[in-house]
């Protein structure tokens, strides 16, 4: 397909289409054709490193700690108010937090910094709430009177009458799995909600719905806000039962084409802390298909683990970190200082590597410091994009003038092929959603410079050829030969160099490394391919013998 | 179009003034070292990347000048302060006290300018604070990856062509960067990380000159008769044969750096200013130190007979 002109024309156009798609794709994904670093988009970078004065710690311990700091980091994501943020370890002992588009950068140190606190609680029976329910509602009509919750609940309940039809036309497994038990206080709620007055008197019971797992209530992603504020109110924090507190669940539940968060009924107190807890860790057990997370506590820890689990035998156990409940399994036996979660047949062992980093996030035997702050004001980025695009265009400007002016019609050739070069450059970027920061929009500048540098070695070898008296097609052919060889062995060196940049750089220098190395692939392809296709192309109508421009 | 077609320049019988060109190039740089040692006590003007500390840019809606600045913070205890491109923009290399964090640093700076220059809209855009052993890691990394690429090509080139090319493109690259690094100790141009890829990336281009000459010296020499030329011929021709392309493809690449140290904005001016000088040091050093010190290595060891090693491997053609 390569010896035909037309087969290599539509390989051209085929690149050239894909490497466009890539960015466009990009763009209706994430509404940027390219994904912006720090120094371009602002935000802020932290590095942070485990806090070691006297040089004791292992490596091995401090790869640890760095483990479980970024699990605390991970659950802590939404309290950032950012999209997305960028949490990476690098070098077995430090963490990088990457913020971009931060506002109040005191608040997300501190919630980096934030020491995170892991309890054990027992799970209690929803049917313990139930009286409490009602009085919580209560207490909201008359902190917020009808109107106002009205006015509040009317936005709630037009989403719950659509969660509603989802649910009654769509969804009917979401409440036949639950337990029957429970189904007449659900139905109880489905109907009721149905009418905004009666609703409006029953502000907060008419969120919930009967959970999957028992003593938990699900609540729709949607409504997670309202329920939220509710619990914040101090008449409703007065209106629990004593001893008696709600926690959301951290992981989103689907059911029949809707998400719910669960909200857990739990004891107040908790039994014990993570101060207890000394180890956990994963493990796979092959004869069940099984994962499992093996715990072990100090001896006072184990004491009184054994008293609880040994009283509550049957109930669910919650595993609560920073106030959001990270598990709960079921206690089946009495367990003493060493014990195990099993994750149920066919868990990955992923899940169970998660949870035993959970729970030794509890205890950090020390103390995490940021060693690297940056922030960058959102204003300086654009200039930096603004700048770099007007210098880039008057580069491409010079180039194609500069070609031109000396090779001719081959100088527009390469014109062409340079054309496919930017956008391939572009395409692969987006495409390997690669950052593009400061000195990655040089690279790509510096790039356009070199990327010429193949065309212009394969031209002067034409011209050598055309010299020594070949015919226009030979010498084409023989200097697109001969130049190979140059091509390939300068390209492999700064291949070599871009590669060690990347290894070595963070942030900016890694995003300059990647843009050099995939200009390198980009200019190969155009120069040895693209180039050579245009050529064949601009010498089909001529005959062996006619002059060409080059 | 042609530039320097035909042309038959004894680039090789130059290299003794080449030498003392380099040579005193060279000299000027490493004494700009020595002095900065004695005098600031780092061989460059290391950034804060490198050294640890902290520094506010801020920004003016109206002109401000240094000295504006200087005793809006308090005139001769004020931290250091440079201009930053434009006129109204300036980096204060705060002083950090343990713990504070300079998010209060920056707040504090801020306040005090706006009370002392009014209406003069201050803002805050830029905050960095970098730990000092944070910074002494990345000095080491940032050596160690100069030299794990020297190792690399040099095996890299030692395989494709024969080890003595390799070893005359590193002399010519080392020189490159030594002179490189001259020039910023001699300025006290900042060294900030995108400083080290600007040098990593001279090192690239500088090879990627060499090998195009090297890959010519390396074609004539397999042609018929090669064994029995004087070899300073030879690669003078290689050199002339392939000098078109040499101009242009740095006359290209100068263009585009000149547009970006024109119109790029300040952040990063230092870096485009390196790689211009990278550019022409390399485009100097593939003819005047890589080809000669190819003819020198071959003159001591006398390692060389052309045909020994005729059978090279070829690449794929496309």
């Amino acid at each position: 397909m390569f010896k035909s002109l037309r087969g290599r024309l539509i390989t051209v156009a085929i690149v050239v289409l894909t490497a466009g798609w890539q960015l466009y794709s990009h763009k209706t994904e994430t509404g940027q054709w390219l994904k912006l670093g720090l120094d371009l988009q602002g935000g802020m970078h932290l590095v942070l490193e485990v806090d070691d004065p006297d040089g004791t710690m292992t490596a091995e311990a401090k790869s640890d700690m760095i483990d479980r700091v970024d699990r605390i980091i991970r659950t802590r994501i939404d309290e950032f108010g950012v999209e997305e943020p960028l949490i990476q370890k690098v070098g077995g002992e430090r963490l990088i937090v990457e913020l971009a588009g931060i506002d109040d950068e005191e608040q997300a140190k501190g919630i980096v910094q934030r020491n995170a606190f892991l309890e054990f609680k027992k799970v209690l029976p929803t049917s313990d709430m139930d009286g409490a329910l009602r009085r919580i509602d209560r207490a909201i009509v008359a902190s917020l009177g009808v109107d106002s919750i009205t006015a509040l609940g009317r936005a709630v309940i037009q989403e719950e009458t659509s969660n509603l039809e989802n649910l009654l036309f769509g969804a009917d497994t979401a409440t036949v799995d639950s337990a029957t038990a429970a189904a007449d206080s659900a139905a109880a709620a489905v109907a009721d909600s149905i009418e905004a007055e009666e609703n409006a008197l029953r502000p907060f019971s008419s969120l919930l719905l009967i959970g999957d797992i028992e003593g938990t209530y699900l609540v729709a992603a949607a409504d997670r806000p309202v329920a939220e504020m509710f619990l914040a109110m101090s008449e409703v924090e007065r209106a629990f039962p004593r001893e008696q507190i709600m926690l959301w669940g951290s992981e989103l539940v689907g059911q029949a084409a809707q998400t719910f968060y669960r909200l857990y009924v739990l004891e107040e107190d908790s039994f014990l802390t993570g101060a207890e807890l000394e180890d956990a860790t994963a493990m796979r057990d092959p004869q069940f298909n099984q994962s499992q997370v093996q715990f072990e506590f100090s001896r006072a820890g184990g004491r009184q683990f054994a008293r609880f689990s040994g009283a509550n035998i049957g109930n669910y156990l919650a595993i609560v970190l920073d106030n959001e409940v990270m598990s709960a399994p079921v206690i089946r036996d009495r367990i003493g200082a060493r014990g195990q979660i099993e994750m149920g047949q066919g868990t990955p062992l992923e899940e169970a590597r998660d949870l035993a980093l959970v729970l030794r996030a509890g205890a950090l035997p020390a103390r995490i410091n940021i060693v690297e702050e940056r922030t960058v004001g959102p204003s300086l980025g654009q200039d930096s994009i603004d700048q770099g695009r007007i210098a880039g265009l008057v580069g491409i400007g010079l180039v194609v003038v500069i070609m031109i002016a000396y090779y001719g019609v081959a100088g527009f050739l390469a014109v062409g092929a340079l054309a496919v070069y930017v956008l391939l450059v572009l395409g692969g970027l987006a495409g390997l959603n690669a950052t593009l920061t400061v000195p990655g929009i040089a690279g790509l500048i510096l790039s356009i410079g070199m990327a010429v540098d193949a065309n212009v070695l394969i031209f002067e070898r034409i011209r050598e050829e055309l010299d020594h008296g070949r015919a226009a097609r030979t010498a084409v052919d023989e200097g697109f030969q001969h130049a190979l060889s140059a091509i390939v062995d300068a390209n492999i060196t700064t291949l070599i160099t871009a590669l060690i940049l990347f290894q070595f750089g963070t942030g900016p220098v890694q995003g300059f490394a990647v843009t050099l190395s995939i200009g390198i692939v980009a200019s190969f392809f155009s120069a040895l391919f693209v180039t050579r296709s245009f050529f064949l192309a601009y010498l089909s109508g001529k005959k062996a013998s006619d002059p060409i421009s080059i | 179009m042609r530039l320097f077609n035909n042309a038959q320049y004894r680039f090789i019988e130059a290299r003794k003034k080449a030498y003392v060109v380099s040579g005193i190039v060279l000299a000027i740089g490493i004494g700009a070292m020595a002095t900065n040692i004695a005098s600031l006590g780092s061989w460059q003007n290391y950034g804060v990347d490198f050294v640890g500390g902290s520094l506010v840019q801020v920004r003016f809606e109206q002109p401000v000048t240094a000295g504006e600045l200087r005793d809006a913070l308090g005139g001769a205890q004020a931290p250091p302060i440079t201009q930053f491109g434009s006129d109204n923009e300036f980096v204060i290399r705060a002083p950090l006290n343990e713990d504070a964090s300079i998010t209060e640093v920056a707040e504090d700076l801020e306040a005090s300018v706006s009370a002392n220059l009014p209406n003069s809209g201050v803002e805050v855009v830029r905050t960095e604070l970098v730990g000092a052993k944070v910074g002494a890691e990345l000095q080491t990394k940032a050596l160690q990856a100069v030299l794990f690429s020297f190792i690399l090509t040099l095996l890299y080139l030692a395989f494709r062509f024969e080890l003595r090319f390799g070893l005359a493109a590193v002399i010519a690259t080392a020189h490159d960067i030594l002179i490189t690094l001259g020039f910023l100790a001699l300025f006290r141009v900042e060294i900030a990380l995108p400083t080290v890829a600007a040098i990593l990336t001279i090192l690239g281009y500088s090879l990627n000159d060499t090998i195009v000459v090297f890959d010519r010296v390396r074609e004539n020499m397999r042609a018929k008769g090669a064994r029995k030329r004087d070899p300073v011929d030879l690669v003078n021709e290689s050199i002339n044969e392939t000098l078109p392309r040499t101009v242009l493809t740095s006359g290209t690449t100068l263009a585009v750096l000149t547009a970006l140290l024109v119109l790029g904005g300040a952040v990063i001016r230092d870096f485009t200013i390196v790689l211009i000088l990278g550019v022409v040091i390399g485009t100097y050093s593939s003819i005047f130190v890589a080809s000669p010190a190819l003819i020198e290595i071959q003159k001591r060891w006398g390692i060389a007979d052309p045909e020994r090693k005729k059978d090279r491997p070829q690449p794929a053609t496309v």
